[in-house]
């Protein structure tokens, strides 16, 4: 397929998912599961010419499969939605200036691993644990903005306030600057799917940001996770400029709307199940599992690989330039792997979800996803006696690359 | 009651830390072992089962008693 089959049939309907499936779809983006019910019966592995043209698998084992068949399938551009073709061109002339663009996570083996090393303790249990106080704390404040009111937007008064201020945190951002950096995730991941002039301007703004840090940090080091990168080594060498943008910047979209995300989303869910809301208050022990499952059931995130030499998986006969996308959702809902697959079971024993991925390219910042979602939930259990989604019409999901809800209005009952 | 986890497999997801952790630690790059030579304490099989169950690498088993 060619690059030139990017745009035209976008937002035309959808007359067979298996050979044309489009991820931007409205009905999709609020409800995929249909869809991929159907494909598993029918064309486990679709394909489409939509968006640069990609396959999208179905099935977990597939998915799993593909997933640890780096670096046959490549993780060099991990985006679901191609920048534009100018932007490609930029693209690859800066790796082949600079290396990787955003390491770990746009890196093969070899290269890959020390990067993944490099940011991993910033993620281990001790090290999020202790960003633990900082998150409720944030949590609460959050909650006395509106508890008050009686209302609030779960998705854009609580879920989406969190994540950037403790990323920013952990990195070293002056946090009175989350309200800006969201604003450019948000420009970069959302609008920038399909506005390649919106994806450009707000990736300047971020590594510009990025940019400065390194300078006063260069300065005057302080006990930051900008900081310690700079002071770090790979293969005897400090990391370059570009890189430690790469990683920072890195750090700033993964850890941002795929945590707020799942916040959301599971809010959205204890909000219009009823039955659900009422077992968490009466049975919190629920929550390691109930988290796990909310994970699963709600999996907000899909990344893409690019194959780099033949491989045939089925039926499906990729060729060099392919993308893949690694529907970890979908795995996730695979009846042969897990019982009542569209149902929300809270206390869920067999639960080998893939939300956070598999293989090399595991998410480093499940256990930080799992404490925001922990400890969000907890507090917001805490605080409210009681809630309900108002006026259904108004919620708004996103997808493509992240699935999430971003409007979520709510009515609430204060503790 | 036995477990051990192959770090062979082990790509540090922490689930069965998260879900068990009187029975695994990790070190700073996520890699799980079992605690207590994968001796499961009496009154924690179930947990044991839960992390098996869980472990998106397939990573955990039971071992077969010496």
């Amino acid at each position: 397929m060619s690059e030139s089959d990017i745009q035209p049939r976008e937002g035309c309907p959808v007359h067979d998912w298996a050979t044309d499936y489009d991820v931007m779809d409205p009905g999709y983006i609020v409800d995929p599961a249909p869809v991929w019910r159907e494909l598993r019966d029918r064309c486990p592995i679709a394909h489409t010419t939509r968006w640069g043209g990609s396959w999208l698998p179905t099935k977990y084992d597939d998915v799993r499969e593909m997933a640890r068949a780096a670096p046959t399938l490549s993780n060099r551009a991990p985006g679901v939605i191609p920048p534009a073709p100018e932007m490609r061109e930029m693209l690859i002339a800066e790796v082949k200036e600079f290396g990787s663009e955003l390491p770990p996570i746009s890196s093969d083996p070899p290269e890959h691993k020390p990067y993944k090393q490099l940011i991993l303790p910033l993620f281990s249990p001790a090290a999020v644990e202790s960003y633990r106080p900082f998150t409720e704390k944030l949590a609460h404040e959050m909650i006395d903005r509106f508890i008050e009111t009686g209302r609030a937007d779960a998705a854009v008064d609580y879920a989406q306030q969190i994540p950037p201020r403790v990323i920013a945190h952990i990195i070293g951002i002056d946090g009175r600057r989350a309200d800006e950096f969201t604003e450019w995730v948000r420009g970069i991941l959302e609008l920038g799917q399909t506005d390649p002039e919106a994806r450009l301007k707000y990736r300047r703004l971020i590594r510009g940001f990025f940019q400065e840090m390194i300078d006063e940090r260069r300065r005057a080091p302080r006990d930051d996770a900008i900081s310690k990168l700079l002071a770090a080594e790979v293969d005897g060498e400090p990391l370059s400029d570009y890189t430690v943008i790469g990683v920072c910047f890195l750090l700033l979209v993964a850890g941002i709307d795929t945590t707020w995300s799942s916040i959301g989303s599971a809010l959205w869910h204890f909000a219009t199940h009823a039955e659900d809301r009422r077992r968490m208050y009466a049975e919190p022990e629920l929550f390691p599992t109930a988290i796990e499952e909310l994970l699963r059931f709600y999996s907000p995130v899909v990344m893409a690989r690019r194959v780099l030499d033949p491989i045939d998986f089925g039926d499906a006969h990729m060729v060099p330039g392919d993308k893949v996308l690694m529907n970890f959702p979908a795995a996730n809902r695979d009846p042969d792997v897990f019982d009542r697959p569209d149902e929300v079971v809270l206390d869920r024993a067999r639960n080998r979800h893939v939300a956070f991925g598999v293989g090399i390219h595991r998410c480093a910042g499940s256990n930080l996803a799992r404490m925001e979602m922990d400890a969000t939930l907890r507090v917001w259990f805490e605080r409210i006696a009681d809630f309900e989604l108002i006026e259904p019409e108004r919620v708004r999901w996103t997808g493509g690359q992240v699935r999430g809800p971003r409007i979520v209005p709510m009515r609430v009952v204060a503790a | 009651m036995r477990i051990c986890v192959d770090p062979e497999k082990c790509e540090g997801h922490n689930r069965c830390f998260s879900l068990a952790p009187e029975l695994f630690e990790v070190d700073e790059l996520g890699l799980s072992r079992a605690l207590n030579g994968g001796v499961v304490p009496a009154g924690l099989e179930a947990k044991a089962d839960l992390a098996i169950a869980n472990c998106p690498e397939f990573a955990i088993s039971i071992a077969d008693e010496d």
